[in-house]
């Protein structure tokens, strides 16, 4: 209670709001600054922030704290880690990453977050934006009447016990067998659509019963299903191998695991606050409750998120399926006609067992990615064959009406980030303030007037979500291209929108 | 309400949602915890009270409790489609090694037409978490995750 662990880390927080953030860091380089070990009390390593000195200007000083929370956990590895569109979260920052030690190392859901596997995939198609423009309006109703979005909001798919079985076991993979999408979809997407070690006897009844009626919603909040077209190549070589061009159409789809997600942490972060006693562990933040990463309770934990993430995966796949449909009906040609291939599907919540080269040797890790996005450079066996000769492709979403950017993972990032980048814009402005500033309804005509359409279920969601209220996605990805991180392939604009 | 004291206020953050909450006892507290985060969905006022739930938790702290009672309205909420507008507390118990609260939570089926939500909320989180002892009463702050 309020002799809590928390209290300290309250009071140099506040204390830290006073600071200036520049005064909190040490710079290493254009990009890259250290928290130094001491920052607060028993960090075993230092923190390493990746922004430009603008985005370090714009950052929360709890964002600055809870980076180097995160450092104090057993088992961590050279650093803990923000990315550029870093902001302040709850127990790791959203945009914060770290790798643990396989055995002297922990697992905790507050490095994953609530919505796992909360990820992105960008669908292709043939058609230039000349083409669509005229029937633009139409699109945006069929996606927002197919693909369910909302508070509330159920599946045109009544998932039976054992079909979400096999959405936690097998994901997007499962999703294609059940009659929701093609072969190559699986081959084009992160872990081929499914992670290996599911356990659904570790997901709760609470996670079951929410995430049954759930399997196949895009959810509310930031997820959104966009249209966009190619607005600029910035490497001809790696978007040809992509299969992007000027002008062509995409299809952007943002959202998670739902509610089966969100119970699956919420689950686990009480058995854990009890575990983190059981095993002695410090943690300077409730929310970063954790357990050995080799105990049952952690283990127990992966096997669920990963039923959780193979979920995600499902619930993407099968919205995909709908979009494609979707398109087969306002353009009176199949799926296949239309191009519409999967270019990628990336996760940007997730904890995975990986081998990284620390202090000159291999080792397995594992790396925790809470709001960061997978850059997995050629060569690498995780790449799908198709780009392993260019390196994953890393979609980085915009917010709504701003642009999006299509990356390419990089060598560095194995070298300095686990293998990882940013995966979005950042937030800079709270929601209520947002709602406070902006009206959804002329945020909507605003965009319209630009030629973006939007529909949503409410209009205070349009205004959450305002362009305004995020970092600029363009510096944040021009951070992780300096850096080396991942390479600017693609930028992309919105046509239209369809939000919870 | 016959007290002055405040229910509950709102508090800036950046991506997620902050409260305190105020009671002049524990059940209080728990009480309007429960609402500020139901209004930060949607507007009780305009919500009936005709279906109602009972719900009995243990928990190993009373924090712990707090965040195991939003939690579980939230789980009504999604899975039994009720928004909620009322809350009472009829106890909270300190057991010794554990606390319990037995409650009562009512308000009306949820109808994604006719019940304009502001906001989903997601979780209850541990982050910034506190329950605290005041002159006159109990103050509780809560993060949620939206």
């Amino acid at each position: 209670m309020a002799e809590s662990e928390d209290t300290n880390t309250e009071e140099l927080s506040t204390e830290n709001m006073q600071a200036d953030v520049k005064s909190l860091v040490r710079k290493l380089s254009e990009d890259s600054w250290e928290i130094p070990i001491g920052h607060i009390p028993n960090m075993r390593v230092p923190g390493r922030l990746f922004v430009s000195e603008n985005l370090l200007e714009d950052l929360d000083p709890g964002t600055i704290d809870q980076v180097a929370n995160v450092a104090t956990l057993p088992g961590i590895q050279k650093y803990s880690m923000a990315m550029p569109d870093a902001h302040l979260g709850y127990g790791f920052a959203i945009g914060g990453v770290a790798a643990f030690d396989e055995e002297e190392g922990i697992i905790s859901p507050g490095g994953v977050g609530f919505d796992i596997n909360c990820g992105v995939r960008l669908v292709r198609t043939n058609l230039q934006k000349e083409d669509v423009l005229l029937h633009m309006k139409r699109l945006i109703d069929e996606l927002f009447n197919n693909v369910p979005a909302g508070v509330g909001s159920k599946s045109r798919f009544k998932a039976s016990d054992r079909e979400l079985d096999e959405a936690f076991l097998h994901g997007a993979k499962w999703a294609v067998e059940s009659g929701h999408g093609v072969e190559a979809d699986v081959e084009h997407c992160e872990a081929n659509g499914y992670m290996e070690g599911a356990d659904p006897a570790k997901v709760s009844t609470k996670a079951r019963n929410r995430g049954k009626p759930q399997l196949g919603t895009l959810g509310s909040g930031n997820h959104f299903l966009e249209v966009q077209y190619v607005d600029e190549i910035y490497d001809r070589e790696i978007a040809s191998v992509f299969g992007l061009e000027e002008g062509q159409v995409m299809v952007m789809i943002h959202c998670g695991s739902r509610g089966a997600g969100h119970q699956v942490c919420t689950d686990y972060l009480k058995e854990l606050s009890q575990a983190v006693k059981s095993y002695g562990i410090d943690v300077p933040d409730k929310q970063l409750a954790c357990a050995p990463a080799q105990s049952k309770e952690a283990q127990n934990y992966f096997k669920a998120m990963i039923c959780a993430a193979n979920y995600a995966w499902a619930n993407r796949q099968m919205i995909t399926h709908w979009t494609r449909e979707s398109f087969e009906k306002v353009f009176g040609r199949d799926a296949d006609d239309l191009g519409m291939d999967l270019l990628y599907d990336v996760a940007h919540n997730v904890a995975k067992l990986e081998k990284h080269k620390v202090d000159g040797k291999m080792k397995d890790v594992y790396v925790h990615r809470k709001g960061a996005t997978r850059a997995f450079p050629r060569g690498h066996p995780e790449v799908p064959t198709v780009y392993r000769d260019v390196g994953q492709p890393v979609l980085i979403p915009g917010s709504m009406g701003t642009p999006s950017f299509i990356l390419c993972g990089a060598k560095e990032a194995m070298d300095i980030s686990f293998g990882s980048a940013c995966h979005g814009a950042g937030r800079v402005m709270s929601r209520a303030q947002a709602k406070k500033e902006f009206r959804g309804q002329s945020i909507k005509e605003n965009l319209e007037a630009q030629g973006i359409i939007v529909r949503a279920t409410h209009p205070s969601v349009i205004a959450e979500e305002a362009p305004g209220v995020y970092k600029s996605s363009s510096d944040v990805v021009n951070v992780v291209h300096e850096l080396g991180i991942a390479f600017k392939v693609a930028k992309v604009l919105p046509l239209g929108v369809t939000k919870g | 309400m016959p007290s002055q004291q405040k229910q509950y206020e709102y508090l800036e953050h950046t991506a997620d949602i902050k409260f305190l909450a105020y009671g002049r006892t524990l059940e209080e507290l728990f009480e309007n915890a429960a609402l500020a985060m139901f209004n930060v969905m949607i507007d009780t006022g305009k919500v009936s009270g005709e279906t109602a739930k009972e719900v009995f938790l243990k928990s190993s702290d009373l924090e712990s409790l707090l965040v195991d009672w939003l939690s579980e309205l939230l789980y009504l909420f999604e899975v039994d489609e009720i928004v909620f507008r009322k809350f009472q507390v009829k106890e909270i118990r300190d057991e010794g090694s554990e606390y319990s609260i037995t409650a009562r939570a009512s308000g009306e089926k949820f109808y994604p037409e006719s019940h304009p939500f502001e906001t989903e909320i997601k979780a209850v989180t541990y982050n910034q978490l506190e329950i605290e002892k005041t002159a006159d009463g109990w103050k509780a702050q809560v993060v949620v995750d939206i």
